[in-house]
């Protein structure tokens, strides 16, 4: 590998990808959203994709992702993204299409969207982001949000009688003959982000294959929602998050 | 208005429409199947790959309108259609496709309402699609055909125009017009060339600035700035505004209707002439922009006004606003899916002439 020497004459081990614009994330302390943002955004750069890819923003704290990533995006209505990506994916069946969705927007306003676009096997990328909470509007209940667990609208826990079970939406996505590739990751240590990367990488290198849809989903946290430091949060979501989304992959390619 | 044109031959509404669709370089088409609109549908599913076209059926109008959305933001000529409740199911999309400026096509083959209603026609969406749909500042182009002929000529007129303004437009028909065959003689292909899109997501060069399509402007100083934009793309707009006069010369008694409402009022103004009652019609194409000015400029000539439509009274109100209280205006309204007959238009039309005591000549 080729040494970079930085002008005070420290050698260069590490930089931001170009596919990175140089806008300041706007995530709270210890967000997931923001590694994960970087990530893709890696693989793009390593990839040498830029060109050929378009991303698709949800509605969700990370709304801005396109204020970030440095390639032709589109912000689609809270849910929507799926169909979006499905709209831009059916013009160019050739390039690089993914969207980037949290729990609310892809597993409940977003559900049937999600759910179609998989089974017809779209041959797009869906990075979701599982907090458990709507960390945008302030930590209401999500879909993912745990029973028993405190929310702004499950102020005494999430009841099961009253709110249901928390959806594991990428198990069944993973049912589905048109999903190609669906994991389940995290970004809270060092080697879980080395191993989402590497799924995000897989997803995008498999697009080409025409195979079906790529799925990733991060198990992340949501210091602000949950009302914890990001060291207490990442600590919690080991502790009660992973026991029901388990950490692994899914359905991987035949 | 449209270049070319084949010899007539015998079409269903919704087809010549779905043809007429495929014939303006149709790219992408995302539907949902809803009486009495299916037909297009099932026209371009059979004939749009084989042309170019990517057809494909979603599971819902909300997914449809956004995978318009997607396709169009990625530079295609992008359309769908559906009837009454589904056109409601696509207002959400149908903003946020103004805001981001993303010119499609939607075509709403209308019937009765409210709710599930029925499958009967009705014109009981010109609220919805004149005056916005869903929510903030926000028009359609809308354009109105009255006979299977303009079903296939306006697919024409409402690309592009809604590609020169870079906002959706919509053909605003009905079931009875979607159903019944005439002749048409259909423009044709390739008529109408893709335009330059600089602003579409099609993967980011060197050379350029990433593009984004979004409709999300959280400053409010930003936010004005889009509206006022907006407003002012609606103001240009109103150039564009289309209508037939028909008998208005020296009419007394003027007739203001859109559609197939049109056609019953032309035979109204028909019978009435032939009573010796001098009737006239003013058929809006466009139904935005609205074209108050004419209706303005002929209240100071006219006696009266009727407008007839098929609904509770929709675009009386534009009416009455244009004439400004200088004319009185009159109202002949049937509602969910019945269609006046050109005999109870005219009764209308002669208890006017009775009450202004207008002579037979
Ligand atoms: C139609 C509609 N309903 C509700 C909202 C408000 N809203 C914005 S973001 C959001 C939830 C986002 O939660 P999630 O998808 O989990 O993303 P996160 O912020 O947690 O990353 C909601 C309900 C909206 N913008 N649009
Ligand atoms: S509210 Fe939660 S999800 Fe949103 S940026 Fe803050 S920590 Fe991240
Ligand atoms: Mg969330």
């Amino acid at each position: 590998m080729e040494v970079v020497t930085t002008t005070n004459g420290m050698e260069l081990v590490y930089q931001k990808p170009s596919t990175l614009t140089d806008t300041p994330f706007h995530y709270c302390p210890g967000c997931g959203h923001g590694v994960v943002h970087k990530l893709l955004m890696e693989v793009v750069e390593e990839m040498g994709i830029q060109e050929q890819t378009i991303g698709i923003a949800p509605v969700g704290c990370s709304v801005f992702a396109y204020n970030y990533m440095n390639v032709d995006m589109q912000e689609a209505a809270h849910g929507r993204a799926a169909a979006v990506a499905t709209g831009v994916k059916r013009v160019f069946p050739d390039k690089y299409v993914f969207s980037y969705q949290g729990d609310g927007d892809l597993a409940a306003i977003g559900t049937g969207e999600t759910i179609h676009t998989a089974n017809r096997g779209e041959n797009i990328l869906v990075v979701f982001i599982n907090n458990a909470i709507y960390g945008m509007t302030g930590g209401q209940m999500a879909p993912t949000t745990l029973l028993g667990m405190v929310t702004s609208t499950t102020p005494f826990g999430r009841q099961q009688a009253v709110m249901g079970f928390p959806l594991k939406i990428t198990d069944l996505i993973a049912q589905l003959p048109g999903a190609y590739y669906v994991t389940r990751q995290a970004v809270h240590t060092t080697n879980a982000v080395r191993k989402t990367k590497k799924a995000l990488r897989l997803a995008l290198e498999y697009q080409p294959r025409k195979k079906g849809i790529c799925f990733v989903e991060v198990v992340s946290n949501c210091p602000s929602g949950w009302k914890m430091t990001p060291v207490e949060a990442n600590a919690w979501m080991e502790k009660n998050m992973f026991p029901m989304y388990p950490l692994g992959d899914l359905k991987v390619p035949q | 208005m449209n270049q070319k044109k084949e010899p007539p031959r015998l079409m269903k509404g919704n087809e010549a429409l779905a043809e007429a669709a495929l014939r303006a370089g149709l790219q992408a088409y995302f539907g949902y199947p809803i009486t009495p609109q299916s037909e297009i549908l099932e026209y371009l599913t059979e004939h749009g790959a084989k042309r170019g076209a990517v057809v494909l059926q979603a599971e819902s109008e909300l997914a449809a309108i956004n995978m318009v959305y997607g396709a169009a933001g990625a530079g295609a000529r992008a359309m769908t259609s559906s009837s009454s409740p589904g056109i409601s199911l696509m207002q959400e999309g149908l903003s946020y496709m103004t805001s981001a400026q993303l010119p499609c096509l939607v075509v709403n083959v209308s019937r009765g309402g409210p709710g599930l209603g029925t499958i009967q026609p009705a014109q009981s969406d010109y609220f919805q699609a004149t005056k916005g749909g869903g929510h903030g500042d926000y028009h359609l182009i809308v354009l109105a055909p009255s006979s299977v002929q303009e079903m296939a000529d306006f697919v024409f007129d409402a690309f592009r125009l809604s590609e020169k303004y870079r906002n959706p437009a919509m053909i605003l028909a009905d079931g009875a017009l979607g159903q019944m065959m005439e002749k048409v003689s259909l423009p044709a292909e390739g008529s109408l060339p893709p335009g330059d899109k600089p602003w579409a997501t099609v993967g980011k060069p060197a050379s350029r600035e990433r593009n984004i399509i979004t409709s999300l402007f959280i400053e409010p100083e930003r936010m004005e700035e889009v509206n006022l934009h907006l407003q002012k793309k609606y103001h240009e707009i109103q150039q564009e505004v289309r209508y037939e006069e028909i008998e208005t010369n020296d009419a007394e008694i003027l007739l203001v209707a859109f559609g197939l409402a049109a056609r019953i009022a032309q035979k109204a103004v028909e019978l009435a002439r032939e009573k010796g009652i001098k009737a006239g019609l003013l058929r809006p194409i466009t139904l935005y922009p609205f074209p108050s000015q004419i209706i303005s400029s002929l209240s100071r000539k006219v006696i009266s006004f009727l407008v007839v439509e098929m609904n509770a009274g929709q675009m009386v109100e534009d009416v009455r606003l244009a004439v400004a209280g200088g004319r009185p205006v009159a109202f002949k309204g049937r509602m969910g899916g019945m269609i006046p007959s050109p005999e109870e238009v005219l009764e209308e039309i002669e208890s006017i002439a009775e009450s202004y005591r207008i002579p037979a000549v």
